[in-house]
This record gives C-alpha cells, sequence and structure tokens, in this order.
C-alpha cells in the first residue's frame, strides 16, 4: 500500500522537491521574479494539458481564462470592494461558467473546428476586456491591489515564489489524481477512441465539458495570481498570442506530460529574459520554435527524452 | 426472452436505402449470427443496433424496453456492448487499463472525489482491477496486462476487445466480425472464447464472414441481402438454401458455393 | 440612405479582401486539407515589401511586382519547408505550424521593416466619387474590380485547364489523384504560391485605404478564415460571399452598433456558424460513417 503511493505521486514529490530546492541556486532576488512567473504559468499549462495532452481536446483561446481570473481580482477589490481572495474564487467560478456554457455546444465539435471555436471564444474574451475601459481600464490596463490574507499583504517576488511553488505543486498532485482515476481512464479512451469509449457506457460529452472546466480553472487561478503577483494587468493577458505561448508550452514540455508542463512553461518564460536587448527578436523566435517542434519534435522535451533512455536502456 | 427485439428497421443515407423493413428477435442466451454478401448491410444493423444510427423506421426493444434512438453510452448502461470490425482499441492504454475502461458503468466515484484521490477512489480502482483481469483471464490474455495495447498481436487485440467488452457485464454482447484478418489459430481461440462467454449466460449477437465459424457456433443464423432480410434459420437450414447461395455468388457459382459452405 | 449606401461601400471594399484572403484559405485547404493560418501574413507582406522597395526608389509599379513575386517565393517556401516535413500530422498540429510561422513571418517582419503604419498612393487619386450622398473611394472600386478579375481568372483556370482539373482532382481526392499520375505535391505547392500571390495582390490594393503594418497579418487570417467558414470551408464560391457578407456586417455593425465590436463580429459569426451549420452556407456536411 505505501509503496503504491510513493509510486503515483513520486512525481509530484520531485516537483516539490525542486520548488523547495531551486532557491537556493539563485544568484540574485531577481530570479524569484522568474521562478514566480515559471510556476504560475505551469499552473496553467498543467490544465491545458489535461485538456490537450490527456483527454486529446485542444484549445486555442485558453488565455481568455487566465484574462477572466486576472481581471476578477483587479475589477472585484476595485469596483466591488470585494476582498481579493475572495474574487480569486469568484474568477475560477465565473471561468468554470463560462467554460460550460461554451463547452457544451463547441466540445462536439473536433480537430481543426473546435481549434478556431476556441480560438474565436478567446478572442471575444480580449475584445471585450479592451473595449469596456470603464471597468476595465481598456487597452492601457488596470492596476490591481495587492493580496491581503490577515492583514499581510503578499507582495514582493521571493513571497510569491513560494505562493506560486505551493499552488503549482498542489496543482500537480490534483493532476495526478485525475490521471489514475476512473474520470482519468475515461479521458484517456475520449483521446483514443470516442466511439469506442461511448460504447462502454462513458459519456463522452459530459467528460469533455468536465475537463474543460477544470483546465478553465486552473487558468483562472493563474491569471489571478499573474495579476495580483504583478500589481497591474493588461488585455494582452487574455490575447491570441499568450493562447498560442501556452499551447506552445504544452507541446514544448510534452503533450501528456505534467512534468513536461513545468519545463514548457521554464523555456517560454526565460526566453524573453534571457533575450534581453535582443527582445526584439522574440516573436520571430517564438514562431521559430512553435515551428521546429511542431515539425521535428511533436513529442515534447519530456517524452522525447524518457524515449531516449528508455531505447539506451535496451 | 425476448432480449433483443428490432422490428422493420429501415435506414437511408443521402439516397441510398441501406436497410429496409428488417426485422430480427434474440432470444436470451442465444448465439444469433448475421451474414450476407459485403453491402448487404451487416455493419448498418450492427450500427443501428448499438446506437451510432437511428433508424428512420422501426423500433428497438432492449430487454422489453424501448431503446430505439438512444445513444450508445445509454445503451451500454442498460448492459448492451460490442466490439469493432477496425479495432477501436485504447492504444495508448495498457492492457489492463483498457480493460479497466470497460468498467466505467459499474464505477462510481465522481470528479472531486477523482480529483481529491479520496480513499473511496482507491478502493474504486482496486475493485476495477480485479473485475479488469478476470475479463482478461477469460480471454487468455491474464499476462498480458501491463504490455502497452499497441504491443499485442492482432488476434490477441480481437480478444483485449471482447474482454473490454466483457468487463462491462453486458447482458447481450455484439460481436463485429471477430475472426477477420485471423489465421485459422486465432479464429480457434476466439471460437472457444465465444463459447465461455455463452456458458456466463451473455447473449451473443455476431456478424462475421468466417462461415466454418458461423456454422459451427450459432443457434440462429440470419441472412441480409441488399438491405432487406433474405432468410433466417437454424445453420443446416441457411447452409443449405439455395437462394442463400446464390446472394454470396451468383446463379453460375452455385455449386463452388455449396462446398464453401461445408 | 446615404448612410446605407457608405456602409455598403466600405463594407464591400474591405469584404473584397477578406474574400480573397478565403479564397486563398479555401484553395490551399481543398488541396491538401491545411488550414493556412499565415495566409493573412501573405496580405501583410505584400503591402509592406511594396511600401520598403519602392522607398528603396524602385517605381512603384515594379516594387508591386517585386513584392508579389517575393510573397509568391515564400509562400512556396512555406509549403516546402515547414509543411511538407510534417505530412500525415494531426490536423491541430499542421493549425499549430501555420500559426508558428505566421507569428515567424511577423516577428520578422517588425525587424527587416518596421513597426509603424504605412501607406500607398490609391491607383487613381484620392478624391471621393460622390455617389447618392455617399462619398466612394476611387481605390473602393479598383479593389472591387480587381477581386472579380481575380476570382473569375480562378475560376476560369480551375474549370478551363488541364492543371486546374489536377487542383480540382487532388481536392476530391489525394490518393486517386496520385495513382492517376497528378503530383500532388506540385498542386500544393502551386495553391500555397497562388493564394500567396493572392493575398499580396490583396495587400497591395488595399494599403491605400487601411495602411499596412507588421502586424495587420492576424486580424485579417482570422476574419479571413471567418469568411471561409461561414461560406463553406472548401466552397471558392463561399468563400467570396462569406467574405462580402462578413465585410458588410462589420461595417453595419461599426456603424450601427458599435465601432469598438467592429472586430468581435467576425469571430462571433465563426462561433455562431461552427455551433450551428459547421458545413458553411454552400459547404457539404461530412457523414461519419464507422
Amino acid at each position: 500500500m505505501r509503496t503504491l503511493l510513493e509510486t503515483r505521486l513520486m512525481p509530484a514529490i520531485v516537483v516539490a522537491v525542486i520548488v523547495i530546492t531551486l532557491p537556493l541556486f539563485f544568484p540574485s532576488a531577481y530570479y524569484y521574479r522568474i521562478g514566480a512567473l515559471v510556476f504560475i504559468f505551469a499552473l496553467a499549462v498543467v490544465g491545458l494539458n489535461l485538456l490537450m495532452g490527456f483527454a486529446g481536446q485542444v484549445s486555442l483561446g485558453h488565455a481568455g481564462f487566465l484574462g477572466i481570473g486576472a481581471y476578477s481580482v483587479a475589477i472585484g477589490p476595485i469596483h466591488f470592494g470585494a476582498p481579493s481572495w475572495l474574487c480569486l474564487f469568484a474568477g475560477a467560478i465565473l471561468s468554470g461558467a463560462v467554460a460550460f456554457l461554451v463547452g457544451r455546444p463547441i466540445l462536439r465539435l473536433k480537430g481543426h473546428y473546435l481549434a478556431v471555436a476556441t480560438l474565436g471564444l478567446g478572442l471575444l474574451v480580449a475584445i471585450v476586456l479592451t473595449n469596456e475601459a470603464g471597468w476595465t481600464g481598456g487597452p492601457d490596463g488596470m492596476s490591481v491591489p495587492r493580496l491581503v490574507l490577515f492583514d499581510w499583504s503578499l507582495r514582493g517576488a521571493d513571497t510569491w515564489y513560494w505562493i506560486a511553488g505551493t499552488t503549482f505543486v498542489g496543482g500537480f498532485v490534483l493532476a495526478l489524481n485525475l490521471m489514475g482515476s476512473p474520470t482519468g481512464r475515461a479521458l484517456q479512451a475520449i483521446h483514443d477512441s470516442e466511439i469506442a469509449a461511448l460504447v462502454l457506457g462513458i459519456d463522452v460529452a459530459r467528460k469533455k465539458l468536465t475537463i474543460f472546466i477544470i483546465s478553465a480553472m486552473y487558468a483562472s487561478v493563474a491569471g489571478s495570481y499573474l495579476a495580483l503577483f504583478n500589481g497591474y494587468i493588461t488585455p494582452d493577458a487574455a490575447g491570441f498570442l499568450r493562447s498560442i505561448e501556452l499551447v506552445a508550452m504544452v507541446v514544448l514540455g510534452g503533450m501528456g506530460s505534467i512534468v513536461g508542463s513545468l519545463v514548457g512553461a521554464a523555456v517560454l518564460v526565460v526566453l524573453p529574459q534571457a533575450l534581453t536587448i535582443f527582445h526584439e527578436y522574440e516573436q520571430a523566435l517564438l514562431g521559430l520554435i512553435i515551428m521546429v517542434f511542431m515539425i521535428f519534435l511533436r513529442r515534447g522535451i519530456v517524452p522525447s527524452i524518457a524515449a531516449a533512455f528508455a531505447g539506451r536502456r535496451k | 426472452m425476448m432480449i433483443l427485439d428490432a422490428d422493420r428497421l429501415s435506414i437511408t443515407f443521402g439516397g441510398v436505402r441501406a436497410l429496409d423493413g428488417v426485422s430480427i428477435a434474440i432470444e436470451s442466451g442465444q448465439v444469433f449470427s448475421i451474414i450476407g454478401p459485403n453491402g448487404s448491410g451487416k455493419t448498418t444493423l450492427f450500427n443501428l443496433v448499438s446506437g451510432i444510427y437511428t433508424p428512420n423506421d422501426g423500433s428497438i426493444r432492449f430487454a422489453g424496453e424501448i431503446v430505439t434512438g438512444l445513444p450508445p453510452d445509454q445503451l451500454a448502461r442498460r448492459g448492451l456492448s460490442r466490439t469493432f470490425q477496425n479495432l477501436q482499441i485504447f492504444s495508448r492504454m495498457s492492457v489492463l487499463e483498457n480493460a479497466m475502461v470497460g468498467r466505467h458503468r459499474h464505477e462510481r466515484t465522481g470528479v472531486l472525489a477523482d480529483l481529491l484521490h479520496l480513499p473511496s477512489v482507491a478502493r474504486q480502482n482496486e475493485a476495477t482491477r480485479e473485475a479488469a483481469h478476470k475479463a482478461l483471464a477469460r480471454v487468455g490474455l491474464g499476462d498480458a496486462g501491463e504490455r502497452p495495447a499497441g504491443s499485442l498481436a492482432y488476434g490477441a487485440l480481437k480478444r483485449l476487445e471482447m474482454a473490454r467488452a466483457l468487463a462491462s457485464d453486458p447482458k447481450l454482447l455484439l460481436l463485429d466480425e471477430p475472426a477477420a484478418g485471423c489465421n485459422p489459430v486465432e479464429t480457434q481461440e476466439i471460437d472457444g472464447v465465444i463459447r465461455s462467454i455463452v456458458k456466463d449466460g451473455i447473449t451473443i449477437v455476431l456478424v462475421e464472414h468466417d462461415m466454418r465459424l458461423v456454422m459451427n457456433i450459432s443457434d440462429r443464423v440470419h441472412v441480409l441481402a441488399n438491405g432487406r432480410t433474405l432468410t433466417e434459420g437454424t445453420p443446416e437450414q441457411v447452409r443449405s438454401n439455395t437462394a442463400v447461395i446464390q446472394a454470396y455468388l451468383g446463379v453460375h457459382g452455385s455449386k463452388e458455393a455449396v462446398r464453401a459452405f461445408d | 440612405m446615404a448612410e446605407l449606401l457608405q456602409f455598403i461601400s466600405s463594407g464591400l471594399t474591405v469584404g473584397a479582401i477578406y474574400a480573397l484572403v478565403a479564397l486563398g484559405f479555401t484553395l490551399i485547404y481543398k488541396s491538401s486539407d491545411i488550414i493556412n493560418f499565415a495566409q493573412g501574413e501573405f496580405v501583410m507582406l505584400g503591402g509592406m515589401t511594396t511600401v520598403f522597395v519602392a522607398l528603396a526608389g524602385v517605381p512603384l509599379p515594379l516594387a508591386a511586382l517585386i513584392a508579389i513575386i517575393v510573397t509568391t517565393a515564400i509562400g512556396f517556401a512555406l509549403h516546402r519547408l515547414a509543411i511538407e516535413p510534417a505530412r500525415g500530422a494531426s490536423p491541430v498540429a499542421l493549425i499549430m505550424i501555420t500559426i508558428g510561422a505566421s507569428i515567424f513571418l511577423r516577428g520578422v517582419a517588425q525587424i527587416v521593416f518596421d513597426r509603424r503604419f504605412h501607406s500607398l498612393p490609391p491607383l487613381f487619386g484620392a478624391d471621393p466619387i460622390q455617389f447618392g450622398g455617399a462619398a466612394i473611394l476611387p481605390q473602393s472600386l479598383v479593389v472591387l474590380a480587381s477581386a472579380t478579375a481575380i476570382v473569375t481568372l480562378l475560376w476560369l483556370f480551375i474549370d478551363r485547364t488541364l492543371l486546374g482539373k489536377a487542383v480540382l482532382a487532388t481536392a476530391a481526392n489525394r490518393l486517386a489523384a496520385r495513382l492517376i499520375g497528378i503530383d500532388t505535391r506540385r498542386i500544393v505547392d502551386f495553391s500555397f504560391a497562388v493564394s500567396a500571390a493572392i493575398g499580396a495582390i490583396a495587400g497591395i490594393l488595399i494599403t491605400p485605404i487601411a495602411l499596412t503594418s507588421y502586424d495587420v497579418g492576424t486580424l485579417l487570417a482570422l476574419k479571413g478564415f471567418a469568411a471561409a467558414m461561414l461560406g463553406g470551408i472548401g466552397s471558392a464560391l463561399g468563400a467570396v460571399i462569406g467574405g462580402l457578407l462578413i465585410g458588410m456586417i462589420e461595417a453595419f455593425a461599426a456603424g450601427y452598433f458599435s465601432s469598438n465590436y467592429k472586430d468581435a463580429v467576425a469571430f462571433l459569426i465563426i462561433l455562431v456558424v461552427l455551433v450551428s451549420i459547421p458545413q458553411g452556407l454552400f459547404g457539404r456536411a461530412k457523414v461519419e460513417r464507422v
């Protein structure tokens, strides 16, 4: 019994160890910021990976949910005077609700039809956020009040490193749990053969909707964290480019590999930081990375490494 | 007891009447085979009965309940299961996991419990694993559990689909050309598996081209041609029916055909 | 009445551009089942390249020709370098490749060109023609006439030439086309090249009216795609009508409703079409056989 638990949660333990020991290697406090951003995006990527890599669906508009979460913790406190932590939950619920409403009709679609439908959804969210300046501050965005818990204002890169890191490990564990459960098996089955899943009694439509909602909520929490961490938010957070970056992170790390979510997020968060003076090359490089990986390394980094090791062992 | 009662089923696809007024009545515990030349509507009939298509006309009763137009997952929950001619294996999962998915309609944990991995989920996983093992053992795949499903030989994959369907504890099992592409040894294995399933009281409906298997194993045989019922009867009645032989091979090939049916 | 005419005129003009983008989508989709998100970048490249080549001192007509040739070459390269190596990948993977290509082209454009808006001189002067109270730009008429010419030429080509028949055959059934000796790879090369050329021409024509910059491609691709979906992806007639419709609906929405939400029109249409009539106005519904 004990060994079973260990095997199942092993990846989570490894990741937790990474989160805890990484700061020992930080040359300066600046790296806490990068770490925090990596874990925030990795959280969103885990959710998206469950949807795309595991259940075999696709979402090219996932940043829309990121945006909903981000603006919830901005609009809520400023326009309604509600506490930030409550708005974080409200944002997740709202994202889930939107996913529920839109998911019902569009998850019937497959392949590129589904891709474009989710694309349209993400764009609509971004447009609304850009236009409703009275609520959202328009294209210039709005400032986000800091998260206050028990009179303690949560700010600073190191604080948020730990918050994001812990939440990421938590989200990681939930994802692992899901994968080894009846729901997880049903989702994998849907990925491999929807028709076979149906004849075995799986309510395919409902399961797809469930994972869509779950992945939306992951993105929403990540978006809220992003806003609270930065103290500011702009509609770009929900934009097309952001959605594509999220998908790129999934693909880079490895579709269906939850550990890969961390790798993919790390690569694409660190990239613009590493480019510094060459930052105008960022878009070209992003496009190039996406193309190269989708053409040659479609499996992604982590599964490719795992396969290389398995091959060498023989 | 009539476990399946399909009355005058008809369906048209873009101007082609694939099935025209076909009725079948299947008794519980039987092995019921549907045969006919290519294009006769066998697969269409199968897809209608298993809920993948909805008929334009006619009705279907399953265990006394009208189920016409119900989707496959709802039929599955009532105890109807099927395999696929072109194999719909979950290739990304292991052999055992494939069989475990078959258990889905008996699994009771919800999404929240699954996410939190509550004790009920661990118990459910254990129960499912056991039932899946049993199903695999019945088809002779008891030792193959940990292997990736994609690594099995063709005949073994056919048996895996059957194990997966069996894991759902069906009352009625539709087998879509289980012997297609199988060599004589594999076909013999399939024959044995079917017989053992029937012994457990599960009704089998078979679509098959392998006449030897059909004749050996069936209680009743229903012959389709051009979307209509040609005849129905015991294997002996059907094999000696000249209309059946002609439908398969045309009038001139009849002499050869008689030999083929032996 | 004057307002109505104004909206119709501007709606048809921009709609003609969407129609050309949608036509490019359709051509590529028909011959290879690929949805090419870089389609919008062809439009951008047409306009921007012409601007910058002209700025270097080349006379305008030659600059335009050079732009068309360069863009066509890029379209061809896109197929050979990015799409062909990934043959057999899932539809979503292929979409991601074209999205990656579009981001790449946009990224390179902002380095090679710049990030500002640019214009080109209109073909027949900038004085609007008065018609029933509405002011119609001569360039609008140029756009509409050119679009009509391109569509007609394309239709004649597909219908009357052997190569055109080969394209149709490839679109109908790739394997069968190869079995009768058609080099389907060349056909797809061709459709990418032609789509790029059409896109480039559209870009050159619309720049005098709507300006151009390194990032006009994305929105155009999305709207052109919406047009293709509305018309029924795979139907050339549908692409044209879809484009004109979306252009008009946008103009009316901007005029009578809110100009801020003009861009949302196309995306709303995508969602509505996909959910209710995924095959579009002129497409054929796919029956899934098990």
